[in-house]
């Protein structure tokens, strides 16, 4: 272990771990427990998508292509184990969707990797169509429409674990979540996961150090599948029902915004992103029907304010914050925090106003349309306002935090 | 000279479409030697480059290096055969901190190829590589930095760093003072010929007194054809040279 670990880092493990354990126990009940779940599944197919975009600097458009396959394989296997073709403990059928999706990734990959950039994001998209296709139309192995069902205690009951309980899934998840974590941190401290970075920046560089560019990528899609797999096993395990949609452009497209929305350029990044993602999803998706309208635009804020996503924003106040100077900074966004406010407001009356098909014309149309807009109108002049002071007080901070050696 | 050869072009040819840019070039580069490679521009030095090191294809000919037919392999085979470049346009690693583009540059040489196994910074010969260059080159207190926010001169020295870190003792220079300022390229000469002791040099310079400083022969590169190769005497009172090239230059020199 010490080999792969620092001591430092053996600590921070255990200490993930252990709010691992804690979770369920502060946030209970039936709700929270399925949304961790799930959550914890997410994580471990941002990160694994996170190895191709962040770390090598592939754009794929079809990483659910691996975490989908991975989890049918498992359907399968676990219903074999329910019908007593064979015994196998669920606790580590994760495995298998793990070999699985590493096994069409190092096959597919062959192809997609000899390419970068444009022709590799278009090459992912193609493959990530076909396989979708051919989900709707091989109904055998994906079950079509209704898709594959299991019974997640097919492996009976093995040391008072049966899996009929949430909870145990949980632990189930969170386990094989952690181990992924520490896997996928791991490989970015090899020679690979350096080589990784270096392909990413400088492909043809990276030929003159003697290294074979399409080598190290596909090297890294076939690890990257692997992890995919794992989750899409978990999946399967969670909710006990697959569909071909798990595969398909939906699910890959909501990888990509997920790894965006934390942010790709650092390890910790995608995790925030599947975080605030579940959450938003489920939180949101109980409100209202407007849900993913909403999402949209909480993706397009992000992508405009913060390209590097919220784990840029929080790593540009970390020397802010060392240098004790976040206080120049706190009134501004205070501003801007306030102005949120009415433009929130506004524009989710519009939203609402026009999504529930309410009465758009007439008196009382009038009252709640003016009023919205009104709102929309002074949030935006504020917000533009705060948005200038934050400008002109980070430019002077910029100057303080480099004068001081911050930078 | 009656050196080994280490590396031998014959009758190197290479056309663009219709154009061709090198005319049949043959050149022995002795064990040892530092060789300046000279002309004016578009004469197809780069161009020469890209084909000794793998990143063109030749039209016809042959390049040996060590006595090794190495003509039209990838330039990842010809680096691990032991030769390695620089580039005219620095071409590093920029999202990379200066230490890891040398780590990364030490790592195949040392064997660790696509290693998924071992934790990089615990690899002990790696890092001792790795700081040996980086103190070589004048970056020991930039190691840190991402690699695109170095200055000019600094991401040049950066560049040389990443290519002599894999130990290849044949080292390709394309033009390592170009845009320096005359304290810069001094610092650069000085580091050129530290990094180039006991090893064979070939480089493109366009700074007369650069390649008269460190060059024990130099070749005159004109329209693809090398017109004269000698000590840096012969070439300054060669005619041929003085009347294709150096002519224009000599109010400068
Ligand atoms: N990939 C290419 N495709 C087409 N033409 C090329 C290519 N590379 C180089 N050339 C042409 O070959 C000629 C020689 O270019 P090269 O870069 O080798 O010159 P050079 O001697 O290095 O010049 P400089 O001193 O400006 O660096 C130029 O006319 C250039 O336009
Ligand atoms: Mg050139």
């Amino acid at each position: 272990m010490a080999r792969v670990f620092s001591k430092k880092r053996i600590i921070f493990w255990a200490l993930v771990a252990l709010s691992f354990v804690l979770l369920p126990m502060v946030f209970d009940g039936g709700f929270s427990l399925s949304m961790l779940s799930q959550m914890g599944i997410a994580i471990i197919f941002v990160l694994s998508y996170n190895m191709l975009l962040g770390q090598t600097g592939l754009l794929s458009f079809g990483h659910a292509v691996y975490f989908g396959l991975g989890a049918f394989v498992t359907a399968h296997i676990v219903n074999f184990i329910d019908q007593g073709a064979f015994w196998f403990p669920i606790t580590f059928v994760p495995i298998v969707g793990g070999i699985t999706g590493l096994l069409f990734a190092l096959v597919l990959g062959f192809v997609t990797t000899r390419r970068a950039g444009t022709p590799f994001a278009m090459i992912s998209l193609g493959i990530a169509e076909m396989v979708a296709a051919s989900a709707l139309m091989f109904t055998t192995f994906f079950g079509g429409e209704g898709g594959i069902v299991t019974n997640r205690t097919a492996g009976g009951v093995v040391a008072g674990i049966s899996y009929g309980p949430q909870i145990q899934v949980f632990y189930l998840i969170a386990g094989w979540c952690l181990i992924s974590m520490m896997g996928m941190y791991a490989i970015t401290r090899t020679p690979l996961g350096r080589l990784a970075n270096a392909v990413r920046d400088n492909p043809e560089r990276v030929k003159f150090i003697g290294y074979n560019p399409v080598r190290v990528r596909w090297l890294m899609m076939t690890l990257s599948g692997f992890f995919a797999g794992v989750a899409g096993a978990l999946a399967t395990v969670n909710y006990e029902i697959i569909t071909a949609e798990a595969l398909g452009l939906m699910a890959s497209g909501n990888v990509v915004l997920m790894a965006f929305i934390g942010g790709i350029n650092h390890f910790w990044g995608p995790i925030i992103g599947a975080v605030l993602v579940t959450l938003l999803q489920s939180a949101l998706s109980t409100y209202t029907q407007a849900w993913l309208l909403y999402f949209g635009l909480f993706f397009l804020i992000i992508i405009l304010y913060s390209p590097g996503g919220i784990a840029n924003i929080l790593a540009v106040h970390a020397p802010v914050i060392k240098a004790r100077l976040f206080k120049s900074l706190a009134s501004s966004y205070l501003i801007i925090f306030l102005a949120s406010a009415p433009l929130i407001v506004g524009t989710i009356a519009v939203i609402e106003i026009l999504y529930r098909g309410g009465a758009i014309l007439g008196m009382s149309a009038l009252v709640s349309w003016s009023s919205s807009l009104v709102l929309i109108v002074v949030g935006l002049v504020v917000f533009r306002f705060a948005q200038r002071r934050v400008k002109s007080v980070w430019a002077s901070l910029d100057l303080e935090l480099r004068k001081r050696g911050f930078v | 000279m009656n050196q080994n050869v280490s590396l031998r072009l014959s009758e190197v040819r290479k056309s663009f479409g219709s154009t061709s840019i090198i005319n049949g070039v043959s050149l022995d580069i002795f064990e040892g030697e530092r060789h300046a490679i000279i002309g004016p521009n578009g004469a197809g030095k780069s161009t020469l480059f890209n084909l000794i090191s793998g990143r063109y294809g030749l039209s016809a000919g042959r390049i040996e290096l060590k006595g090794q037919d190495i003509t039209n392999l990838d330039p990842q085979n010809i680096n691990r055969s032991g030769l390695s470049r620089s580039f005219q346009i620095t071409n590093i690693f920029p999202k990379m901190s200066v230490y890891e583009n040398i780590r990364c540059a030490t790592l195949w040489s040392l064997g660790y190829r696509y290693s998924l196994f071992r934790r990089i910074s615990t690899i002990r010969s790696v890092r001792e590589r790795a700081d040996e260059i980086i103190e070589l080159i004048g970056l020991g207190d930039r190691g840190e930095k991402l690699a695109g926010e170095l200055t000019y001169a600094e991401q040049r020295a950066l560049e040389i760093g990443i290519t002599i870190a894999s130990g290849s003792d044949v080292i390709l220079l394309d033009e390592p003072t170009a845009g320096m300022s005359r304290a810069e390229t001094n610092a650069a000469v000085e580091l050129i010929s530290k990094v180039t002791t006991q090893k064979t040099l070939l480089m493109v310079e366009h700074d007369m007194g650069v390649v008269f400083d460190l060059a024990d022969r130099i070749s005159v590169l004109v329209y693809g054809e090398i017109i004269a190769t000698g000590s840096p005497s012969e070439i300054r009172s060669n005619q041929l040279v003085k009347d294709a090239y150096l002519g224009t230059q000599e109010g400068v020199h």
